[in-house]
């Protein structure tokens, strides 16, 4: 490995969905942007990728920049491996992160740091970039840490 | 009755179960755990097989019912039904499927029905071993958010922290399971008892919701249960446990992708339950006896309180021990001891268990039962719940 990654490696890598729904997503990531759903029609921002506007219908998702700051909305830490990569690694964080700058949408990671810190609902968070270069289809995952 | 409801319609006249094994124990094949239950609640019924017509299952039960139809010899399938969606939140759907069947006359003799025996397929606690993922999951696996406890928890985590429920709660629904679960012969964890001190001391499987304690089993076996009309119920061997009503569904967007319904911290129930009792006509302190569905024990604290059982900010003085052990508890919940500690089989067991509750014949019985409901799959989607009754409260 040439990077650091808050998991091991070897957990379900991710590939755009075969209907090109979320490929501008996992570019954006590549390129250090986060880039989420709004429809152009109505302005509703929307999350994760969808087809279509749940508002107003239309099919007028479009691919916005937002800048990665989010409050935590709720959090685990698991303990149980669900995959045989994370046995005798755990406990490790998953937080559950809203984007009041974008209509609340959340969107799910990890929290960067040690896994045993304290987790506050509420606390605010910025986004990360993690490439994973290595990977077959290399890609980057949005990570979270507490904003200093 | 009349109207479009099926209040008073329908009733299950014969319920039937294999032996519950634990998981990859079963001597059987799955199919044949299948066909075992389906011909003990057609006997525990006092029919012949070949009534049966009709055919109704969830979460995408392998055992279909043309196959079923052939090695029964049944004359004439009219009806083949599977509720949309995983987990366990079709068991009330299936039911109310079938119920609505015979109520319309699509057919007379509908049996819901689930066989499991994971061992023979794949687990359902273990992560997909694919080496890439596509859509919802994309957002999720590469986080380490693989398997159904790691899907749920944060529903859970957010519930608790929005209105102050401590952890006693979920300890509370764990040791009812098992407490219920020493009366009940047929349990796996039959001889196995629970105390406060082993729930309390036992691993995190996810923090900081679920313990092992709070986590459902994961079992072989098969049950079923036949619905018929109301009249023809009242000829039969046993008395009919009748439906008042059942609902499904979920609320606005709960199936938004990535953990982003609007209601985010519930158990899916809060416009499934109005519905349910409007249909019934009755409310929630009329209830004698309740099976709720534990996938985890935060799915049930959350769906007790979505029907109405006691405000999301009373359950720490709610969910005691006393309070949901029969006969003599506020709400005797779970009596066979549930997915927990009886067996988990998609949670048709407790609609079994529901139905023996009306009947007089549980291991736990509350006395005087006359409504039971039966709440399915929380945190899922679409998530279904039902009310049985007695004779007397049609
Ligand atoms: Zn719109």
């Amino acid at each position: 490995m040439t990077t650091s990654t808050y998991l091991p490696a070897g957990l379900p890598a991710p590939l755009p969905a075969v209907d090109g729904l979320d490929v501008p997503y996992w570019e954006g990531t590549r390129r250090g942007e986060l880039l989420v759903q709004r429809c152009g029609s109505c302005g509703t921002w929307q999350w994760g990728p969808e087809w279509l506007c749940h508002r107003c219908n239309t099919f007028e998702m479009q691919w916005q920049p937002v800048d990665g700051n989010g409050l935590i909305y709720s959090w685990q830490r698991p303990w149980h491996p669900a995959h045989s990569v994370l046995r005798d690694f755990g406990p490790y964080l998953v937080v559950l992160v809203e984007l009041p700058a974008a209509g609340s949408i959340r969107m799910v990671g990890n929290l960067l740091g040690p896994a045993d810190q304290q987790v506050v609902i509420g606390a605010p968070v910025e986004a990360v970039f993690e490439p994973h270069d290595d990977a077959e289809h290399p890609y980057t995952l949005v990570q979270w840490r507490l904003t200093p | 009755m009349s109207g479009r409801g099926i209040r008073g319609k329908v009733a299950v006249a014969g319920i039937g179960e294999t032996t519950y094994y634990k998981h990859g124990q079963s001597p059987d094949a799955e199919f044949v755990l299948a066909l075992r239950a389906i011909l003990r609640a057609a006997e525990d019924a006092g029919i012949s097989p070949r009534e049966i017509d009709g055919f109704a299952s969830y979460a995408n039960d392998r055992n279909e019912p043309s196959r079923i139809a052939a090695a029964l010899g049944i004359p004439d399938l009219r009806f083949s039904n599977m509720q949309w969606g995983g987990g366990g939140g079709g068991v009330a759907a299936a039911v109310g499927n079938g119920a609505a069947a015979v109520a319309a006359g699509l057919a007379d003799c509908v049996v819901v029905y689930r066989a499991l025996a994971q061992g023979q397929f794949r687990r359902l606690g273990a992560a997909l071993p694919d080496p890439t993922v596509s859509g919802d999951m994309a957002y999720l696996a590469p986080y380490g958010a693989l398997s159904p406890a790691q899907r749920f928890a944060m529903q859970a985590t957010r519930f608790m922290h929005d209105h102050g429920v401590e952890h006693g709660v979920l300890r509370a629904i764990a040791m009812a399971s098992y407490q219920h679960a020493q009366a009940n012969p047929r349990a796996v964890m039959h001889g196995r008892p629970l105390d406060a001190e082993t729930y309390d001391n036992s691993r995190w499987i996810v923090e900081p919701v679920n313990r092992l304690f709070d986590c459902c089993q994961e079992n072989d076996g098969a049950a079923a249960l036949i619905l018929v009309s109301a009249e023809r119920a009242r000829d039969l061997r046993q008395p009919p446990a009748y439906l008042l009503a059942a609902a499904q569904g979920s609320d606005q967007r709960r199936g938004a992708p990535v953990m982003n319904a609007p209601d985010f911290g519930s158990g899916s129930f809060n416009t499934v339950a109005p519905r349910l009792y409007e249909a019934a006509g009755v409310a929630p302190g009329d209830i004698d006896v309740v099976q709720a569905y534990e996938n985890f024990t935060t799915g049930v604290m959350m769906a007790i309180v979505e029907h109405g059982f006691c405000a999301a900010e009373e359950c720490n003085d709610f969910f005691t021990l006393e309070n949901l052990t029969a006969p003599a508890g506020r709400m005797p919940l779970n009596t066979s001891g549930g997915n927990l500690a009886e067996c988990y089989m998609h949670g048709l067991g407790l609609q079994l268990e529901a139905v023996r509750q009306i009947r007089g014949q549980s291991c736990n019985q509350v006395p005087n039962a006359r409504l039971a409901m039966n709440i399915a799959g929380p945190m899922v989607t679409p998530v279904s719940s039902l009310i049985m009754g007695s004779e007397e409260t049609l």
